[in-house]
């Protein structure tokens, strides 16, 4: 019998049908339905989230605090990927292990320890005191300032792995031309490093972005109750007042929202694609 | 015109100490909150400052007694564990699939298996709850596992398909030649070159169920209530210091596997 590997994909694709399509097909029909058990067709949840500035802000205040965080996260991570590039193996390996460190350690306890550091009297409160930057703490926990810091340490290592990856992969030899014609450093990392690494920029983005805008931990304990996100809009709507159908309908919203976005991304990404 | 040589020294400069200090910041920014709760939770006093005023092990004394959250810690570790398990059997098989052959329908799939790390895991933690409803079962560990697997298992592919695209084909021609069946060629070639990529997949699959809270918030009741969720809850209503204890406890394990995982699996070289 001549051997297919083509079929080894099918229990996992079993799995993903029974445990994942079927629950996604589930949720769907929930969202459209007036009301649980009932088998009838609505668009009522839909036009009730899209008809409410309420709900439309918390669509929009998301997906805003998952492009902060992501810009922040690239301010930050494209540095320490240029340099992690730069070092040699052994100086690589230590940076990369200190890097995934913050994605290893449950998030619960990261988000925990930056309650420590953001209170009124944390650490960064008392530094920020000692050196007389302000004459009274600043507020930093529930707000959204907060969240963005605590999500840009949260979700750095997504943003740094696939930059590194696509930077160490940049012939040489093309810095040392643009040097060679007269360019500066500056102007070889505008036009030449940066141009080439837009890949690894661009999946390091979308990783980071889809997963900051549905970091339900952190949001909901750096945010505190008053800030409120997809995620915690969709926990409270079904766990808190009980209303599965419209929950449903967020969740769905949401989620297109999610796929519109990467696939822009994605398809952005397109551009560059003749350089990798 | 090349430009007078001190310019670009200084441009040169200037770009190394802009970079280095950004990124000495984010290591710092990366490091010291985990560092910060480790300290932490070794205080002698009650409250959560930073630094204590007095270092002692009381808090992780007071564990000892703290039932709840044991039992919560080890349905977290059987959930992990049988997680890790399914999605390392699976995600293997469906890898080689995935990095020999290039038909699109074999693509699509590994569109699917990699969405969960892209689609809010709330959302389909709120449908799969709707859906064992539906069926008629009430959630049960059988259902969290499951669950997990889903969101877990793209770790697995994405080192297992790495480690495979990096193997030598004539490597499995030669066996081949030789006489070995596909089994065999499998099991004493291919399994023991990929089976760093393997290790290192199933160190993250496990870790990310370990943390797992979007899934286990709508799959999990009293009686399988998950170590995150426990201390979630904690956090959210009284913060105490046994809360900083776990996390002391937590962040030790991490580190000690992380270490494992580097020396016996590459960690960091994986995931390069």
């Amino acid at each position: 019998m001549k051997f297919n590997a083509s079929t080894m994909v099918l229990p996992l694709a079993a799995l993903f049908v029974a445990c994942f399509i079927a629950p996604l097909s589930v949720l769907m029909a929930l969202s459209f339905a007036s009301e649980q058990g009932a088998g009838d067709f609505t668009l009522k949840h839909y036009l009730v989230f899209f008809g409410d500035r309420f709900h439309l802000s918390i669509l929009v205040d998301t997906l805003m605090l998952g492009v902060k965080a992501t810009l922040v996260c690239l301010a930050f991570g494209f540095p320490i990927a240029w340099l992690c590039a730069r070092a040699h193996a052994r100086w690589q390996s230590v940076l990369i292990f200190l890097v995934i460190l913050p994605i290893l350690t449950s998030v619960v306890v990261r988000t925990f320890s930056w309650i420590v550091i953001l209170g009124r009297q944390g650490v960064l409160n008392q530094i920020v005191l000692a050196l007389g930057l302000s004459d009274e703490p600043l507020r930093l926990l529930f707000t959204q300032t907060g969240v963005i810091i605590v999500l840009a340490q949260v979700q750095m290592p997504l943003m740094v792995l696939p930059i590194l990856t696509v930077l160490s992969k940049i012939d040489p030899n093309l810095g040392d031309a643009s040097r060679a014609l007269g360019a500066g450093e500056w102007r070889t990392l505008w036009r030449v490093t940066l141009p080439l690494s837009m890949p690894g920029i661009l999946a390091g983005g979308i990783l980071t972005y889809a997963a900051c805008i549905t970091a339900f931990v952190t949001q909901t304990l750096i945010g505190g109750a008053r800030l409120i996100y997809m995620p915690l809009h969709i926990y409270q709507q079904a766990v808190g007042a009980n209303n599965w159908p419209f929950a449903a309908a967020i969740s769905v919203i949401f989620m297109v929202a999610v796929l519109v976005v990467v696939g822009l991304l994605n398809a952005y990404g397109r551009r560059f694609e003749r350089y990798a | 015109m090349p430009r007078p040589r001190t310019a670009i020294d200084l441009e040169a400069w200037s770009l190394r100490l802009i970079f280095g200090l950004l990124a000495a910041v984010a290591m710092v920014f990366l490091v010291a909150p985990t560092l910060i709760v480790l300290v932490t939770s070794f205080t002698d006093s009650e409250s959560l400052k930073f630094p204590p005023d007095g270092y002692s092990l009381r808090w992780y004394v007071a564990l000892l007694d703290a039932d709840q959250m044991q039992r919560a810690a080890w349905t977290s570790l059987v959930v992990a564990v049988w997680t890790t398990l399914i999605c390392v059997v699976f995600g293997t098989l469906a890898s080689i699939a995935l990095a020999r052959s290039r038909r699109p329908w074999i693509r699509a799939c590994d569109v699917l298996f990699m969405s969960p790390l892209l689609l809010p895991a709330l959302a389909f933690g709120f449908a799969a709850l709707i859906y064992i409803n539906q069926l008629g079962f009430r959630p049960s560990l059988s259902f969290l596992v499951l669950g997990h697997v889903i969101v877990c298992v793209p770790f697995v592919l994405r080192t297992t398909v790495a480690a495979l695209s990096q193997l030598d084909p004539d490597l499995l021609d030669a066996s081949r030649s030789l006489g070995a069946s596909e089994f065999t060629t499998f099991r004493r070639v291919t399994l023991p070159l990929i089976a760093k990529g393997i290790a290192a997949g199933a160190f993250l699959a496990f870790m990310a169920s370990f943390d797992n809270v979007p899934v286990s918030l709508f799959l999990a009741d009293e009686r399988t209530e998950v170590l995150p969720i426990h201390l979630w809850q904690q956090i959210e209503s009284n913060l105490d210091v046994r809360t900083a204890a776990v996390s002391g406890v937590i962040v030790i394990l991490t580190l000690a596997l992380m270490v494992i995982a580097e020396r016996v699996a590459g960690l960091t070289r994986q995931l390069r």
